[in-house]
């Protein structure tokens, strides 16, 4: 072979390091989420729709059996942060769904090829999900407040709850990216979120206080981090005293790093397929 | 392999030595060596599950190799491959552009990506609708468009950053003639006027005989033959044989039994969703 490859080529691009480009890389990745959303908000829409039933059907007829230790706080009201939660993790959980359609596409790869690092990609990809669940938030809270349930509203906790929405989206749909790596199909994505979504939603503290859960339940909700994302807008939603904020987030937070190293490990084996 | 005698002059830009990739028991990429010029057209020809695309997924980074080197630019794939993708721009076999945003979208978030700063990004793209005829259809939703705008599409956003080499695979599948004429005569066009490097597969044997300078035959992971054209006749004894004869004899003697259901399902549905 000739020597023909003397100096390297400079690249036609030269500003692809550092941490402000994985941030400006991340945040590409969320534009393209939310100039998809801001175009067909349909699926949203309808996202809103169960959640709607669970606060109007459930809540009245639940709120019957008094099963709140503090009678100065109404089921629904308390009922709100827990279908809250609910659906942030249903539209999250169904994330991977998206995922795989991408990758069968071939769009995941040509992004790939481009100079943004794997991690970046991750990162922008949780975080553009969690923008999913940030809608849910706003029309769940609306509709609480048209059905004249009482939250309390400050500016202070409305961006507590709009954090704590972000963190609890980024970390559901992470999870949701590592499962669709392991199962590749949109069938099996499908058949495993639904298989899912129903255990972490009643083992949870979103229904009903851990306060009257048997010892079993109280062990599982204490492991679900779900538990930990109601506990947080409850806090903020209902000023339920006892809230743990700082182990809320801290649980929060471990749980998205722990999802995004796994998926910057997984990815590599689905893109070359 | 043999030192190829029509080897171009141009400096070399890809260098590829004793690259391997195995799947489990099959050695779907056997070791093979070859070296790709700048401003060449460089085609990899053979039947499915001959290794082509895990070649090309290997150069562009997608795959991991199982053992060899691969470099682009003078920078080592496997150990620069951020600065190797600012190099390069690739067109995957399915379709890679976003049926829910418009073209001009599409080709924005790819600009970003690519890191061109904002004056240049408007310049960019707007040099890239024009080029590609897209610039009425800016606007418009791709799930919109027909097949062969697409392509242009697809292709246009992986050369928004003036890469110097661009891969293509099956470039022009499932494409009616005329979309297919259409999206050759433009890779020509890049090639002439920025002297950009090409490397694709397909499996038209008349386009990788009028439109490439080299093809590379492949067979079970190997090269079983690279050269021009002319030069691959006249291995074979036979000057005046059609590419198809070459290709057969070089490459199709043995029955593939790789490709298989999921590689049939791939290549129509791909076709379908362009057609």
């Amino acid at each position: 072979m000739s020597s023909g490859a003397a100096a390297p080529l400079a690249a036609s691009v030269d500003r692809q390091r550092g941490p402000w480009t994985f941030v400006r890389h991340a945040l590409v990745i969320v534009e393209i989420e939310a100039r998809k959303l801001r175009k067909d908000p349909t699926e949203l829409l309808m996202r809103a729709i169960q959640p709607a039933l669970w606060l109007l059907v459930f809540g009245q007829a639940f709120s019957r059996f008094r099963v709140l230790p503090d009678p100065s706080v109404s089921y629904r009201a308390f009922l709100t942060p827990g279908i809250l939660a609910q659906s942030i993790t249903f539209v999250s959980i169904f994330y991977g769904i998206s995922i795989i359609w991408e990758m069968d596409m071939g769009l995941l790869q040509k992004i790939i090829t481009t100079p943004i690092r794997l991690s970046a990609f991750v990162a922008g990809k949780m975080c553009a999900a969690s923008l999913r669940s940030l809608s849910q938030a706003v029309i769940i809270l609306l509709l609480a407040l048209v059905v004249g349930i009482r939250l309390h509203v400050s500016l202070l906790s409305l961006l507590g709850v709009l954090f704590i929405v972000l963190l609890g989206g980024a970390f559901f749909s992470g999870l949701s990216m590592v499962i669709a790596t392991l199962v590749r199909t949109r069938e099996r994505m499908m058949g495993i979120g639904q298989l899912i979504t129903m255990p972490l939603f009643f083992s949870s503290n979103a229904l009903y206080p851990m306060s009257i859960m048997p010892g079993w339940l109280k062990v599982m909700a204490t492991v679900n981090p779900m538990s930990y994302l109601v506990d947080g807008l409850r806090g903020l939603l209902i000023l339920e005293p006892g809230a743990h904020y700082g182990l809320d987030v801290g649980v929060l937070g471990c749980a998205i790093a722990l999802m995004w190293g796994l998926n910057v490990l997984l990815y590599p084996r689905i893109l070359s397929a | 392999m043999q030192d190829d005698p029509a080897k171009p002059d141009a400096a070399e830009v890809i260098r590829v030595q004793h690259l391997e990739k195995r799947f489990g028991e099959v050695h779907a990429v056997a070791g093979i060596d070859f070296s790709v010029y700048a401003g060449e057209c460089f085609v990899l020809l053979g039947p499915n599950g001959a290794g082509k695309s895990t070649t090309i997924k290997m150069m562009t980074g997608l795959m991991k190799s199982d053992g060899g080197s691969i470099e682009i630019g003078g920078w080592s794939v496997a150990q620069s491959p951020v600065r190797v993708r600012s190099l390069i721009g690739y067109v995957p076999q399915m379709l890679s552009v976003d049926g829910n945003l418009t073209g001009y979208e599409n080709l924005l978030v790819f600009a970003k990506l690519y890191g061109l700063r904002r004056s240049e990004r408007t310049e960019r793209i707007r040099e890239i609708l024009e080029r590609f005829d897209l610039a009425e259809a800016a606007d418009r939703l791709v799930r919109t468009y027909s097949g062969g705008m697409i392509r242009k599409l697809e292709i246009g956003q992986a050369v928004l950053h003036h890469p110097r080499v661009l891969f293509l695979d099956e470039p022009t599948v499932g494409l009616d003639p005329v979309a297919r004429k259409g999206v050759w005569e433009h890779i020509e066009r890049l090639r002439h006027e920025q002297n950009m490097t090409i490397v694709l597969t397909t499996h038209y044997m008349e386009e990788a005989e009028s439109l490439c300078t080299r093809i590379a035959i492949m067979s079970r992971g190997r090269i079983a033959a690279l050269g021009t054209a002319q030069a691959l006749r006249a291995q074979m004894g036979q000057p005046d044989a059609s590419m198809d004869d070459v290709f057969a004899h070089f490459a199709g003697r043995f029955e593939q039994e790789e490709g298989g259901m999921r590689s049939v399902f791939r290549s129509r549905r791909t076709a379908r969703r362009l057609g």
